[in-house]
């Protein structure tokens, strides 16, 4: 229902309200009044929608998600292992 | 009206409409000029207004769109540039020094086009009754022998090929409009792509099936008419698509599509698959044609459908446009 | 990081989709949720569909803000953009969207002055820059979108601009949620929550579905890997025959939302007693009015609103089809009378609308592979 993307903080307007954001090659002002209790530094990622910061994007999180999608082969690889000894997962 | 905008709207106009009542009973394809023989020699002639708001924008403005979008008509209908006419509706009050760049602009694109404006007219309404200024292109073109653009001689296995990246153009305007707030590094690509049409004639000649350049509508409008006229379905292969990444920010921000986007510089050519990599290699030769790509190919089904597919083996179906892309929220 | 590529990467999407298919098994039928408009499109962009197990069925939610909007809110909307004086200001999703008397499109054609915003803090920039006009903005939209129009109305207060309204169609998620759930013939196993609203309200919210309906729900992220990862997680929960709600989307959602966001939108807003939803009906405390103390800002506290009210034709199954008890091919107006050219459902309004995505994806698809050619 609401189509947000990320963007990266590449400079802060004097009031520190607006920050500039890349999107793969575009600007745009996003305004930053949504992320009061957690502002973000020059660099990091934001989810933008409607020209509003909604939320800091974690990339420890991204990267943790990346690693678990990157074992679920590798774990079911296993388990064919070990249904090669005559063992059952369940 | 969404007539205007390409898509679903204006094909429906001119083929419930136009086509009965002013092109007689002829069940030729609609295609982007039409043939007329003077002194038994064949001409080809068309025609095109522009609207654009605003006049001029980064790459260009629409004195250049004019001339390059009629001799994009004529040439992706198989024919050489010969001679515009071009007729102007100005609205009182319009700068003069204006309308004096547009015409310098036009007559700078036609020396690039290598085509000759021979005659014009200019008419002033009232302010208010016109948007500064629009203008009305007609041109007329020979015929190149070796080329036959019909639809109808499409077959399974041909080839799609396109002569650079998309969506320039219809961004460009999108955002030059400011009402959006965004701003990207990003250009018009409004240009003459009749040396890329001399360039696969020569190269693969009768091998060459259909052309079009995806004007209004985008990509997707323009095969959908093709898979429409031809009965058979066409696949595009997402990760060959050109695009840049300044269309393609834009694109993912606003929820559009770039296979929508206007294009003023660009044209698809369904090859026969033997010579598509010969005409692909004729188009790299080709000046601002470095970027061109194979981005896929006529299949029998899904029968009038394009079809795009990802790496990953999904598939979704892309429809024509209806009316004006619209930047979603949702 | 990019954090858009990354999450479409053709090997890792292959291996994800080899474990649902694992999961999955062959031996019984899935029917999950998603209740986000957005992860309806997504499904469609990518395809997703083509990659799943037939025997996973998606069935789309009522997160869609445009197609759950009343007809008769465009007529009050647009009734009010009558007057010369007013600048009528909505989002490109609401640009076609049917009225009684056309879209706000077809206003534009026909004189109105109807303007495209990408923010609505760009509607308050055009009220600044035409201070003799009245600029109104047409919200729409969820818990995502509420808190940017609060904000907004708020800067308006403070900077003293009087010539600014909004006529508020904002709504809230669980309630509908809710009511899909409550509805006897409801048959899902299980939800793929929102993730962008869960930026807002987190995680929380939802833990009435997993505790007491005891369906699992995880609020999942709008790329490929994100939706497919959800699944693996409810199929998981599922085996293990637990419900619970789970957070897919951590790179994003907080578990506790953002709690600036609820601020403005508790400072701003307040739920309106009842209010109808396309498709579903009245539902309670399922929409948000703006508060007395912002009465200036609030177009219908501010200008007589004409509370058009118009019913969807008796024939458009639209309420069936949200709640996933009917395909939207099986609505008797599916692409005949009812198309996204011609919507006259609530489901075909908008690209996101569960019968229009159908319809433009799904549909052609298999038309176009059963007619032979015809030339």
């Amino acid at each position: 229902m609401c189509l947000a993307i990320p963007g990266k903080i590449v400079n802060f307007a004097e009031d520190g309200r607006l920050a500039t954001v890349e999107v793969v090659g575009v600007r745009r002002k996003v305004d930053l009044g949504l992320l009061q209790e957690d502002m973000p530094k020059l660099n990091d990622w934001v989810l933008i929608h409607v020209g509003f910061a909604m939320s800091k994007i974690s990339e420890a999180d991204a990267l943790e998600q990346m690693r678990t999608l990157a074992l679920l082969g590798e774990s079911e690889q296993a388990m064919q292992e070990v249904r090669g000894y005559g063992l059952e997962e369940e | 009206m969404a007539h205007g905008a390409g898509g679903k709207a204006s094909r429906r106009l001119v083929e419930g409409l136009f086509a009965p009542l002013l092109f007689g009973s002829s069940a030729e394809p609609l295609t982007d000029s039409a043939r007329v023989l003077v002194d038994r020699t064949s001409v080809a002639v068309t025609t095109d207004s522009f609207v654009v708001s605003p006049l001029s924008f980064p790459g260009g403005s629409i004195g250049e769109l004019a001339i390059n979008g009629t001799v994009n008509d004529l040439a992706v209908s198989g024919a050489r540039p010969e001679a515009i006419v071009v007729t102007f509706i100005l609205e009182a009050g319009l700068p003069a020094s204006v309308l004096e760049s547009e015409v310098r602009a036009m007559a700078d694109a036609a020396r690039r086009a290598n085509v000759k404006v021979v005659g014009g007219d200019t008419k002033v309404v009232e302010h208010g009754k016109a948007d500064l200024m629009y203008v009305t292109a007609t041109g007329i073109g020979s015929p190149i022998p070796a080329l036959t653009i019909d639809p109808r001689s499409v077959r399974a296995g041909d080839k799609v090929l396109l002569s650079g990246p998309v969506g320039d153009h219809g961004i460009t305007i999108l955002l030059a409009r400011g009402e959006l707030d965004i701003e990207a590094e990003l250009r018009s690509d409004t240009r003459s792509v009749y040396p890329f049409v001399e360039a696969i004639s020569g190269a693969a000649g009768a091998a060459i099936r259909w052309m079009r350049d995806p004007t209004r509508g985008g990509v997707a409008t323009s095969l959908n008419e093709l898979a429409r006229d031809c009965g058979l379905g066409i696949y595009l292969e997402e990760e060959e698509l050109p695009v840049h990444d300044e269309v393609r920010g834009a694109c993912e921000l606003l929820g559009l599509d770039p296979l929508h986007i206007a294009n003023e510089g660009q044209c698809i050519a369904i090859v026969a698959a033997e010579y598509a990599d010969v005409a692909l290699a004729a188009i790299h030769q080709t000046p601002g044609g470095g970027d061109a790509r194979i981005i896929g190919e006529v299949r029998e089904q899904p029968a009038a459908t394009v079809l795009v597919g990802t790496r990953y083996g999904g598939t979704r179906v892309i429809d024509m446009l209806v009316g004006d892309p619209l930047p979603r929220i949702c | 990081m990019k954090f858009v590529d990354e999450f479409r990467d053709a090997d890792l999407i292959k291996k994800t989709a080899e474990e649902i298919r694992r999961l999955a098994g062959t031996t019984r039928h899935y029917r999950f949720m998603e209740v986000c408009g957005g992860h309806t499109h997504a499904i469609y962009r990518f395809g997703l569909k083509d990659i799943l197990p037939e025997n996973i069925e998606l069935i789309h939610g009522p997160g869609c803000p445009v197609c759950v909007l009343p007809m008769g809110r465009i007529d009050d909307g647009l009734a009010l953009a009558a007057d010369d004086h007013v600048i009528f200001a909505a989002f490109g999703d609401m640009m076609r969207v049917p009225g009684t008397h056309g879209s706000p499109l077809e206003y534009k054609a026909r004189g109105t002055d109807v303007r495209i915003v990408y923010s609505p803090s760009d509607a308050l920039k055009l009220a600044r820059i035409n201070p003799d006009r009245h600029v109104m903005f047409f919200a729409i939209g969820f818990e995502t979108t509420a808190p940017s129009t609060a904000l907004t109305i708020m800067r308006a207060r403070a900077e003293g601009i009087h010539n600014f309204s909004v006529f508020c169609n904002h709504v809230t998620i669980i309630p509908a949620i809710r009511a899909i759930l409550d509805s006897p013939d409801m048959r899902l196993d299980a939800f793929i929550g929102p993730g962008h609203v869960s930026t807002v309200i987190g995680c929380r919210p939802y833990e009435w579905i997993a505790k007491d309906e005891r369906k699992p729900i995880v609020v999942s992220g709008f790329e490929p890997l994100d939706i497919l990862q959800a699944i693996v997680m409810i199929l998981r929960q599922m085996r293990a025959g637990e419900a619970k709600v789970e957070n897919q989307y951590k790179r994003v959602v907080p578990w506790e939302g953002n709690r600036a966001a609820l601020r403005a939108m508790g400072e701003v807003f307040q739920l309106r007693p009842y209010f109808e939803w396309r498709g579903l009906g009245f539902i309670s405390q399922s929409a948000l009015r703006i508060r007395d103390s912002y009465a200036e800002w609030d177009a219908e506290q501010r200008f007589q609103v004409p509370g058009v009210r118009v019913t969807d034709p008796k024939a458009a199954q639209c309420g069936e089809v949200l709640k996933g008890v009917l395909k939207p091919v099986q609505c008797k107006l599916f692409g005949k009378e009812c198309t996204p050219e011609h919507p006259l459902g609530a489901l075909m309004v908008s690209s996101e609308g569960s019968c229009a995505a159908y319809f433009n994806y799904e549909h052609r698809k298999a038309m176009a592979t059963s007619l032979s050619r015809s030339a």
